[in-house]
């Protein structure tokens, strides 16, 4: 096909306004249940940032890492303590600002990555998730001093507009995730992109063909950083508003994000939102067969066990069918519905 | 003695000695390394179903021994199956391909063992006190931990066992063998399949008395991931290649991040435990990235 803007084709822009149309005028007019904004679509709109960071740094870059919910954390409490800092601090500018600032932290846990890969920068990674929320935690000032430990974050208010319901808040969380999409794909489909995946697929020939490994890693890292950083910023001012460090930025939270990237298929930008919809609805789904179905026979520990079995199990499935994730199969089965048409 | 060296003396062996908890752990990862040069992110998932099982084992009445029994016939199972449905599909695939299929793998081990034995916190009682022995504090006036001791005491003989066995036995050169060159090894009719089922049941079993040991001091309980997790960073520092340098990383790991906790803890409300071998790990790996005792790697293109 031939491409109209930028290169994209004219199929390209038409998924991307019928996605936009569905996400600002369907959705807004067509649910009206709180519970589906606060419970549903906004974690699930968070954890998608969060994920495309991850897969960016994981499946574009090929650099295993498992910190997400320390860079989530840092940016949460930045943006924080710039609202409460500083006077008539936009809430977006802080949003874009606590982004950077989680970004710097992600150059310096991304050091590593220049001299080691695999498991071994997976567990320097580790260190940023335990030493940043250590940190957070530890230091009264970043949580204002507060003593029971827990942090309420403000309300958002941009310019006079109250961002407090569910389906205004739902809404500032799609245009920035609709935003940083687009800034994903373009860099993605771009010389950025490309070197990424050269560094991925064999880092000694890209650095001998001219691709700075330097820059190109912790472009990577810098990024991912940004995207959790602005993800976990969001993430508390819009879903949990009250958070206790320890308990909401732990590792299962990375893990999480980390099988978000992988379930939804690695070095997919897709793959980030179809990923997290599927780890934040299978437990949805699971707990209602289990309250409907079953009647509440069914344990709530043995519900959350199946969940671990099946996401384990899944990724086991994956990594040995389709390394590419959910993104993939969705694409594959697309084209056969097409070929049988035609 | 002065009071304050004997203190620091006294954090040093606690910490050595509950180093050595890791090195168990650590030890297992090391063996499944060394014989399919594949990291098995699991290891910790396996120290937390092992010693979970043997509880549940227990609590339906079976005898202490035929328990331990019957948890290594399960981690047999489990060493089965893993090598059928996880690696046999996977092998030629890339390392970080095989590594977060392990993740995964680690999740379903966690996920069987709550669904099956639940989670709430379990004693696991080994006859063996966490106190400290009379006669040493007597006599010493070193307060070392009964159960710390024998932990050191298990660990050493573990690591003696198997350095034999890879050193000095047939089963051990073919181990070698097949991590060298899984393709050459099974030319010359080394049974793979069969090497790969003997090393799993073996890290098997190391993460039972891995359990056995931490679930005697911490109780048997979901945190158990979070502290076999630390043996990430033991491995960085020992070289995941080396069972002595399993011994060491976990030592080192132990010793210091127990004084830091002690002397430098007060002064940030405590929690350094929680980081300090990670960064530890990342100091070693930007001055020695293959560990104290791991061979160099090398790559080409």
């Amino acid at each position: 096909m031939k491409p109209v803007f930028m290169k994209y084709t004219k199929a390209d822009i038409v998924n991307f306004v019928v996605l936009l149309v569905i996400g600002f005028l369907v959705i807004p007019n067509v649910i009206t249940t709180d519970y589906w904004y606060t419970s549903i679509l906004i974690p699930w709109l968070c954890l998608t940032l969060a994920a495309l960071g991850q897969n960016i740094v994981m499946g574009y870059t090929g650099q295993l890492s498992l910190g997400a919910a320390g860079f989530m954390c840092a940016g949460a409490y930045a943006c924080y303590n710039m609202m409460l800092r500083i006077q008539d601090m936009p809430f977006l500018g802080a949003l874009v600002l606590s982004g950077l600032i989680a970004a710097g932290l992600g150059i310096i846990f991304g050091l590593p990555s220049l001299r080691i890969r695999g498991i071994y920068l997976m567990v320097a990674t580790l260190a940023s998730q335990f030493f940043i929320v250590w940190v957070i935690d530890k230091f009264g000032w970043f949580k204002n001093y507060d003593v029971s430990g827990s942090t309420t974050f403000q309300k958002i208010n941009i310019n006079g507009v109250a961002f407090t319901s569910g389906h205004m808040m739902y809404l500032l969380v799609a245009a920035i995730v609709v935003v940083i999409t687009l800034l994903a794909i373009n860099m993605a489909r771009g010389s950025t992109g490309r070197n990424w995946m050269a560094v991925r697929d064999m880092d000694i020939a890209a650095e001998s063909m001219g691709v700075s490994l330097l820059k190109t890693k912790l472009q990577a890292f810098a990024i991912n950083a940004f995207l959790c950083g602005i993800a976990g910023a969001l993430y508390t001012y819009t879903y949990l508003k009250t958070v206790e460090p320890f308990a909401a930025f732990n590792i299962s939270l990375s893990f999480k994000i980390m099988f978000m990237a992988i379930i939804g298929g690695l070095g997919t930008i897709s793959g980030a939102f179809i990923g997290a919809a599927f780890i934040l609805l299978f437990p949805v789904v699971l707990n209602a067969i289990g309250n409907n179905v079953f009647h509440g026979m069914i344990d709530a520990t043995i519900i959350s066990a199946i969940e671990q079995v099946v996401f384990g199990g899944l990724i086991i499935t994956l990594m040995i069918f389709e390394p590419l994730g959910f993104a993939k199969l969705w694409e594959t089965l697309k084209q056969k519905v097409i070929r049988k048409k035609s | 003695m002065t009071d304050s060296i004997l203190f620091f003396f006294e954090v040093l062996v606690g910490g050595l000695l509950s180093g050595t908890m890791y090195s168990l752990v650590a030890l297992g990862f090391v063996l499944i390394y060394k014989a399919s040069s594949t990291f098995n992110f699991a290891q910790g998932a396996m120290v937390f179903f092992a010693v979970l099982s043997f509880c549940g084992f227990m609590e339906y009445g079976m005898p202490f021994g035929v328990a331990f029994f019957a948890v290594v016939l399960l981690m047999i199972l489990v060493g089965l199956l893993t090598e059928r449905l996880v690696l046999r599909p996977l092998m030629n695939q890339s390392e970080d391909t095989v590594l977060m299929a392990t993740i995964g793998l680690g999740f379903v081990l966690e996920g069987l063992a709550q669904a099956k034995w639940g989670v709430e916190v379990r004693k696991l009682s080994l006859g063996i006190g966490d106190f400290p022995i009379p006669w040493i504090a007597d006599n010493l006036k070193l307060f070392i931990s009964a159960l710390d001791l024998t932990a050191g005491l298990v660990a050493f003989v573990m690591i003696l066992l198997l350095t034999l066995l890879f050193k000095y036995t047939k089963i051990g050169l073919g181990l070698r063998a097949v991590a060298d060159d899984p393709g050459a090894a099974s030319s010359i009719g080394i049974p793979l399949k069969h090497i790969m089922l003997l090393v799993w049941s073996a890290a098997g079993v190391v993460a039972l008395v891995a359990g056995m040991m931490w679930g005697a001091r911490a109780g048997v309980q979901f945190a158990l991931i979070e502290l076999a997790l630390k043996a990430l960073p033991v491995l960085i520092i020992g070289g995941f290649s080396s069972i002595p340098g399993a011994i060491i990383g976990g030592l080192l790991v132990g010793a210091v991040e127990k004084v830091l906790e002690v002397y430098i803890g007060p002064y940030f409300k405590g929690g350094i435990e929680a980081w300090a071998p990670y960064m530890l790990s990342i100091l070693f790996l930007l001055y020695r990235p293959e560990g104290l005792f791991g061979e160099k790697i090398i790559r080409r293109v």
